[in-house]
C-alpha cells in the first residue's frame, strides 16, 4: 500500500512540473496587468518554486506523514485546510450515493435472476443498462430542470452540515446523491443479477428446496448470501470511482466539494494542490480495495484460509 | 506463370469476404440486441460523415435573429442562445464524439494491448516492472487521469484522444496479459523460438492474432466509455474547446443558464450522449458473450 502511494507521489508530482508555463505566469497573465521580471520572481520564491525540483518533492513527501501537504499556490492557504472544509459535503455525498445504490440494486438484481427472461428481468436490464449510458451530469441538469419546472424549486447555494439541519441538509444532498448512484447502482444490479443466476444453478440450491424450506429462506439465506461476495467487490471498487462521478455532479449543483475543488485546481495549474488532490483519491482507491479484501474474507471462510 | 498466380490470389480473397458476410449474418441472427446497437452506431456514423447533407445550417454561424426558438419545423431542436440550430450541432456533435471514441479507443486498446503480450512474452523483470507501473496508472480513478493528462497537455481535440488513451491502456494490458500468458507456453510459440525468430517476430506474428478476441472485446467497451469521458471532459470546459460542436460542451454553460427558457438546449445533446453510449454497450455486450463468455471485465 505505501509503495505504491509512494510511487503515485513520484508520478504524479514529475509529471506536473515537465510542462513549461507556471501558475505565477497565469495569475499575472489574468489579471492582465504589466508585470516586472523581479514581482514574479518573488512570487515564486515565495511559493518555492526557485528551489530546486528535488528539494520541492522532498519538502512535500515528509509533511505528508504529519497531513501536512503545503500550501495551496492559488489562494495561499494550507491544502489540509482547503480539504478538510469540502471532505465532508463529498464524503457525506458518496456514502449517500453509495447507500442508494446498494437499496436499488442489490432487492432489485436478485429479482430480475429469480425471475429470468420475464419482462420483470427485461425492464431490470434496460433499467441497468440504460444507467451506464446515462451521464451523471446531464441527469443531474434533468433533475434540476423538472424541479425548476414543475415545483419553482431551486438547490440552494450554501451547504448545511447535517447536525445543524438534517432535513434541510438530506434534500439538498438527496438529488445528487440519486444522479451519481443511478450509475453506480446499475453496475452493482447488473453484477447482482448475474451472481445470483450463477449461485440458483448450484446444488445446495436445489438441496434447500429438495428439503423443503421455503422458497423466501432458500432465496435470502441460502441464493443471496452465497451471491454477495462479488456484489461487495464491485460496491467497494465503484466507491473509489464514485470520486469520479463527484466531479461533474459537484459542478451541475454547484456544490463546493473535492471535485469542484480538483477541476478548479487543475484549470488554475494549481500544482501542490492538483498532487495533493490525486494523492488522495488514490488512497481512497487502494485503502477501500483492502477494506474489500477484509470484508470478503470476513465473510468467506473460504478466502481466510487460503 | 503468371496466369497460374491469379486464381490462387483470388480465392482466398473471395472467400474470406463471403465468411465475413456470413459471420456478420450469424451476428444478427443470432444476436439480435447487438445487432439494434451496430445498426444504431451505422446510422451514426453515416449522419457525421454526411453531416452536411443531413442538415441545412452551419453548425457554426450565429444568428441572433433566431436565438432559443422552441422547436418547430425549421429547427427540429430549437436554437441555442448564439442562434445556431441545435439539432445541427448534435449531428455535427457526433464527428467530435465518433472520432474521439474511435481514435483513443483504438490507440489505448493497441498501446495496451502491446505491451500486454510483451510483457507477457518477456516474463521476469521486464514483466515486474511493466505490471507494477500499470498498477500504478490504474489507482487512479478513469476521470482523473484523464484529467491530469488534460492538465499537463492543455485541452483541444489531440490532447483530449490522448488523455482518455492514456487511462485505457493499463485496463487493456491487464486483460489482454492474462490471456498471452497461457499463450506463451504453447507449442507454436516454442516452435518459433526454436526456429530462431526474435521477440518482435514471434509477439507481432504469433502472439498478438492469437488474443484478437479479448483485444477486439476491450476495444468495443472503451468506444463508450471514452464517448462519455469526452462528453464528460467537455462539459467541465477541459476537452473540446467553443465553438466546436461537441455533446459535453452544449451542455455546459449557457445550456443550464437558460435551462428554464430553453429546455431543448440542455435535453437534446444529453439524449445523443445517452443514445450513442447506451448503442456502443449493446454492442460490445453481444460481442463479448459471441467472442468470449468467460471474460470478466475489470
Amino acid at each position: 500500500m505505501i509503495p505504491t502511494l509512494f510511487g503515485v507521489a513520484v508520478l504524479i508530482f514529475f509529471l506536473l512540473r515537465i510542462v513549461p508555463g507556471d501558475i505565477v505566469e497565469l495569475k499575472y497573465a489574468g489579471s492582465g496587468t504589466y508585470a516586472p521580471k523581479e514581482a514574479l520572481a518573488r512570487e515564486r520564491a515565495q511559493l518555492g518554486l526557485d528551489q530546486p525540483i528535488w528539494k520541492q518533492f522532498v519538502t512535500w513527501i515528509i509533511g505528508i506523514p504529519r497531513l501536512d501537504f503545503g500550501t495551496s499556490m492559488w489562494t495561499g492557504q494550507p491544502i489540509t485546510h482547503e480539504i478538510a472544509i469540502r471532505l465532508e459535503l463529498s464524503l457525506e455525498l458518496a456514502l449517500m450515493a453509495t447507500f442508494v445504490a446498494v437499496l436499488i440494486s442489490i432487492p432489485l438484481g436478485a429479482l430480475a435472476a429469480v425471475k429470468q427472461d420475464t419482462w420483470i428481468d427485461y425492464c431490470v436490464r434496460i433499467f441497468s443498462i440504460a444507467g451506464l449510458a446515462i451521464p451523471s451530469f446531464w441527469l443531474g441538469i434533468v433533475i434540476i430542470l423538472v424541479f425548476v419546472i414543475y415545483f419553482r424549486w431551486l438547490p440552494p447555494l450554501t451547504f448545511t452540515p447535517f447536525w445543524v439541519d438534517p432535513t434541510a441538509n438530506l434534500t439538498q444532498l438527496i438529488w445528487p446523491a440519486l444522479a451519481v448512484g443511478y450509475r453506480y447502482s446499475a453496475v452493482a444490479t447488473r453484477m447482482t443479477r448475474s451472481a445470483v443466476l450463477e449461485v440458483l444453478r448450484e446444488d445446495y440450491i436445489r438441496t434447500a428446496r429438495a428439503k423443503g424450506l421455503w422458497e423466501r429462506a432458500v432465496l435470502i439465506r441460502h441464493a443471496l448470501k452465497n451471491a454477495l461476495l462479488p456484489v461487495i467487490t464491485v460496491i467497494g471498487l465503484e466507491f473509489a470511482f464514485l470520486v469520479g462521478g463527484l466531479v461533474v455532479t459537484e459542478q451541475v449543483f454547484n456544490l463546493n466539494g473535492i471535485g469542484k475543488l480538483f477541476v478548479e485546481a487543475i484549470s488554475q495549474r494549481d500544482y501542490t494542490m492538483v498532487q495533493s488532490l490525486v494523492l488522495l483519491t488514490s488512497f481512497v482507491f487502494i485503502f477501500v480495495n483492502f477494506l474489500v479484501d477484509l470484508i470478503n474474507a470476513w465473510l468467506d471462510p473460504r478466502i481466510r484460509y487460503r | 506463370m503468371a496466369r497460374a498466380s491469379v486464381p490462387i490470389f483470388t480465392v482466398p480473397v473471395s472467400s474470406r469476404l463471403h465468411s465475413w458476410v456470413e459471420t456478420s449474418l450469424r451476428f444478427i441472427l443470432r444476436r439480435p440486441v447487438g445487432a439494434v446497437g451496430a445498426g444504431i452506431i451505422g446510422i451514426m456514423i453515416m449522419a457525421a460523415i454526411f453531416a452536411g447533407f443531413v442538415s441545412p445550417y452551419d453548425p457554426l454561424t450565429t444568428d441572433y435573429g433566431k436565438m432559443l426558438q422552441a422547436p418547430n419545423s425549421s429547427h427540429w431542436f430549437g436554437t441555442d442562445s448564439f442562434g445556431r440550430d441545435v439539432f445541427t450541432r448534435i449531428i455535427y456533435g457526433s464527428r467530435t464524439a465518433l472520432w474521439i471514441g474511435f481514435a483513443s479507443s483504438f490507440l489505448g486498446a493497441t498501446l495496451g494491448a502491446l505491451i500486454g503480450v510483451s510483457s507477457a512474452y518477456f516474463g521476469g523483470k521486464i514483466d515486474l516492472v511493466l505490471q507494477r507501473f500499470m498498477d500504478l496508472l490504474l489507482s487512479f480513478p478513469l476521470i482523473i487521469l484523464a484529467l491530469v493528462v488534460v492538465s499537463l497537455l492543455g485541452s483541444g481535440v489531440t490532447n483530449v484522444i490522448l488523455a482518455i488513451t492514456v487511462p485505457m491502456v493499463p485496463r487493456c494490458a491487464l486483460v489482454v496479459r492474462s490471456s498471452a500468458l497461457a499463450l506463451r507456453e504453447m507449442p507454436f510459440v516454442e516452435a518459433a523460438r526454436a526456429l530462431g525468430f526474435g521477440p518482435l517476430r514471434i509477439i507481432v506474428r504469433h502472439m498478438i492474432p492469437n488474443v484478437m478476441a479479448p483485444y477486439l472485446i476491450m476495444l468495443t467497451a472503451f468506444l463508450g466509455q471514452a464517448i462519455l469521458l469526452e462528453a464528460s471532459l467537455s462539459f467541465l470546459g477541459l476537452g473540446v474547446a467553443e465553438p466546436q460542436a461537441a455533446w459535453g460542451l452544449m451542455l455546459r454553460g449557457a445550456a443550464v443558464e437558460f435551462a428554464e427558457r430553453a429546455p431543448w438546449m440542455a435535453i437534446y445533446p444529453g439524449l445523443a450522449i445517452s443514445l450513442a453510449v447506451f448503442a456502443f454497450n449493446l454492442f460490445g455486450d453481444s460481442l463479448r458473450d459471441a467472442l468470449d463468455p468467460k471474460l470478466r471485465l475489470p
